[in-house]
């Protein structure tokens, strides 16, 4: 049975996934940088490389949060206001991040790059933390009473699944990152990102094999998807082997490819062990929000359905031209790092 | 402390920065396009500099309305999920295409602006820029529809009233509210407004100085003609949103008025010229007004009646049930007031600029090294603007439908938004600091150094 309301929860699960493949690289370029960039060019050097795409990255984000609030309100009432504290720390990331790509070249002093680079990195790490802790604790289910309203607070989401879907997303970001800037950058930086990249596919890949070990104990996955449940997080190992494998031969956008299946296999997965519910709850399986009863009405679903079917091939039409009109890589050379 | 107030603190704290920020990017994008355009059709570099030099203020700028802008859309789900829940069918809806029609449009064009120059085809690069003015300004129409459902809610099911949950049934009654196709213009000309001030004042304090006198002068110029005509323009706009809030919010009316009880017995509603009020913002300690010529504002007739906010108030505890339908008049008179006269400085502002430079006496003004404090008119327009819409509206959060009262996430506590309230003021005070420094460092510097993208920087050699 395929109606409006599973496409979407499709939809929207591709808006995620377009978020975290996209976003997931300049999270982890961000949570680089310090490391990466030895000199203050290079920096620049490391923050161009997504200098004209990372803004573009987050609307995804944004996209995601407007399509739950039009197509599964309760779904979007629910999480935002159950998940608040923890969303107020992600915002105050995104909003330190977004402004010190623009603030930190903007002065000379050393000092004043030092601060907003370091800005750069907590604003990356902390979203990339929090979004996995979030993610998690929605396949494990979280407290919702039968009024759709959530009955923990920020420490129920700190527990260890939840902690571990917030490790395993930093590493992975971290892996896509640095790959991402062994295909943009030059010279001496690209190396660096190489090295780099090398030494993350060790815990990108001990983390997201626990996350699959752990997800069969604190999560429905077992019963819920059966064959799939292996077939899935089986696949995203895989890839993620094929991505260290490339990344030795030197493939590296082949490797790039490759994490960005992992990411996309791992939230496959996830959506796929939710749906059709999109809020479990622990308190009480029956009290779960799913497509049903979280949703708009169909005539709202019917309207937004025809809008997205008009803009999403355009954003995914002149998006992706940015990253052709900007496929060059970074030279690291300072005339070209003025902008 | 109560967790609605601390919400509604909390979302007119950050409203109301994000607000700094928004006007300044929708009218500076527009002129930062258009010397541009300039630029490509003549060649000349002083274009180019104007561009370089406007642009880089207004990407500054930008940065901040973007990051802040994120929690607009948060903040809905995050304290007012109940409201979410109850209008999510229509109000997430426009929410959503903003994202999907403006944000991306907005966010990659203007990626491209900043990374193409010398890069990327001029024509192509041209277009960025026009592309991420269209988006910019098509998100302000996006979120204005979905305000202009809260001031005057149309379109949804009447069945869907009992139901607790609105529901929509007509999205072009939706998209067609009257409010909105008034706010939009007179939102996007208080952008133009602000952006001409901006440049009036900036320009203004390099002319003092008589440094950089091409660039300045004429960017001196175009800020006075376009400030002029966007402020007139902006108000005359206001005025017919002012007749329409009169049939559809009388009370804000009333409350924008400081009119208490309008006496039917005598032809005509007075003007309040000033009020002082009492410590509940309700009440009036003193008052000068001048009879009749509400009346002559409001519908250019001298006997016409608006109705006071008692008289209001009767008619909606009869038409809702008792309560107390009267918002916190005293922010709305001022927020009003303030708006009102900010913008008859700006006319007065642009005006002289516009006589000095019809006598070729611009240079010469002795009044240039004030006009810099020009700078503050449209951002005090721009929030008593807010304030007025917002406040007006209250006890109500989409109005005749729900309260604000009944409209908050039941899971938070005082504890939690406070924490984030001082957290976000915390955050925002400091970025603030941040943004103000830069803009001024930037503005001061003149196109020197935003031809080098820095301040500060030693100059080794000039090209």
């Amino acid at each position: 049975m395929f109606d409006l309301n599973t496409l979407w929860f499709i939809l929207i699960a591709v808006l995620w996934i377009g978020f975290f493949f996209l976003e997931g690289f300049d999270f982890g370029v961000g949570m680089l940088l310090p490391f990466l960039g030895k000199k203050d060019e290079e920096r620049r050097a490391v923050i161009n490389a997504i200098g004209p795409h990372w803004d573009g990255n987050e609307v995804w984000l944004l996209t995601a949060g407007g399509a739950t609030f039009a197509a599964f309100p309760n779904w979007y009432a629910t999480l935002f206001s159950g998940f608040y504290l923890a969303l107020f720390l992600l915002l105050i990331g995104l909003i330190v991040r977004g402004v010190a790509f623009e603030f930190r070249s903007k002065n000379f002093e050393p000092k004043w790059r030092r601060f907003w680079d370091g800005a750069i990195f907590v604003g990356s790490f902390l979203p990339a933390l929090l979004l996995g802790v979030a993610f998690a604790n929605l396949a494990r289910g979280v407290p919702i009473d039968g009024n759709m309203m959530f009955t923990g607070n920020l420490l129920t989401l700190l527990n260890p699944y939840g902690l571990l879907g917030g490790l395993t997303s930093v590493a992975v970001f971290l892996l896509h990152g640095a790959i991402f800037l062994e295909l943009k950058l030059g010279g001496g930086l690209r190396e660096r990102a190489e090295a780099f990249a090398k030494i993350l596919w060790v815990p990108a890949l001990v983390l997201v094999v626990l996350l699959a070990v752990a997800s069969f104990f604190f999560t429905g996955i077992a019963s819920r998807l059966e064959a799939l449940a292996y077939v899935l997080p089986a696949a995203a190992l895989v890839v993620l082997l094929l991505a260290g494998f490339f990344l030795t031969r030197k493939r590296i956008g082949w490797a790039f490819g490759m994490t960005g299946l992992t990411i996309v296999l791992t939230l496959v997965t996830f959506f796929a062990l939710l749906f059709p519910r999109v809020m479990i709850s622990s308190t009480d399986l029956a009290f779960s929000l799913d497509i049903w009863n979280a949703s708009s009405s169909p005539y709202t679903l019917k309207l937004m359905t025809i809008v997205a079917a008009i803009f999403v091939p355009l954003i995914l039409a002149y998006q992706g031209y940015t990253y052709w009109v900007f496929r060059k890589r970074v030279s690291g050379e300072k005339k070209d790092l003025v902008y | 402390m109560d967790p609605v107030i601390l919400s509604r603190l909390q979302f007119a704290a950050t409203t109301i920065y994000h607000f700094f920020f928004v006007p300044l990017t929708l009218g500076l994008v527009w002129v930062v396009a258009g010397l541009h355009t300039m630029y490509h059709r003549t060649g000349d570099e002083k274009w180019k500099r104007m561009t370089k030099f406007w642009g880089k203020l207004f990407l500054i700028n930008f940065a901040m309305g973007v990051v802040t802008g994120i929690v607009q859309e948060f903040q809905f789900g995050m304290n007012w999920s109940e409201y979410s829940r109850y209008v999510g069918d229509i109000f997430g809806a426009p929410l959503a295409i903003e994202a999907l029609s403006a944000f991306f449009l907005e966010s990659t064009f203007l990626g491209i602006w900043i990374f193409g120059w010398d890069r990327i085809p001029k024509k192509l690069h041209l277009a960025s820029i026009w592309l991420a003015a269209i988006g910019s300004n098509l998100s302000a129409l996006w979120i204005l529809i979905a305000n202009s459902f809260m001031q005057h809610p149309v379109g949804y099911d009447p069945a869907s009233l009992e139901a607790g949950r609105l529901v929509l049934s007509n999205f072009a009654e939706l998209i067609f509210n009257r409010k909105a196709w008034l706010a939009f213009p007179h939102t996007i000309l208080a952008g133009l407004t602000t952006a001409a001030f901006f440049m009036f004042g900036i320009s203004a304090w390099h002319l003092a100085r008589k440094q950089h006198v091409e660039i300045f002068k004429k960017s001196f110029q175009i800020a006075a003609v376009l400030g002029l005509v966007a402020v007139c323009l902006t108000g005359l706009i206001g005025h017919e949103q002012g007749v329409e809030v009169m049939e559809t919010q009388p009370m804000k009316m009333a409350a924008i008025e400081a009119l208490w009880q309008n006496d039917l017995d005598e032809p005509g509603s007075p003007f309040s010229v000033l009020t002082i009020f009492d410590g509940s913002g309700k009440g009036e300690v003193w008052s000068l007004r001048i009879p009749r010529l509400l009346s002559l504002i409001s519908c250019f007739d001298l006997n016409c009646e608006v109705l006071g906010v008692e008289q209001v108030q009767a008619q909606y505890a009869e038409l809702y049930g008792p309560g107390d339908y009267i918002p916190l008049m005293s922010f709305v008179y001022w927020g009003f007031r303030i708006m009102f006269y900010s913008a008859l400085l700006m006319i007065g502002l642009g005006g002289l600029a516009i006589l000095a430079m019809l006598r070729k006496r611009v240079e010469k003004m002795k009044l240039m090294k004030w006009f810099p404090l020009a700078i503050f008119l449209p951002y005090l327009a721009n929030t008593g603007g807010w304030i007025v819409t917002e406040m007006g509206r209250q006890p109500w959060i989409v109005q005749g439908l729900l309260k604000t009262q009944d409209a908050m996430s039941p899971n938070l506590s005082s504890g939690m938004i406070l924490f984030t309230l001082i957290g976000f003021i915390a955050i925002y005070a400091a970025l603030m600091v941040a943004d103000v420094y830069l803009l001024v460092r930037f503005a001061k510097a003149g196109p020197d150094a935003t031809d080098r993208g820095v301040v500060g920087e030693p100059v080794l050699v000039e090209k």
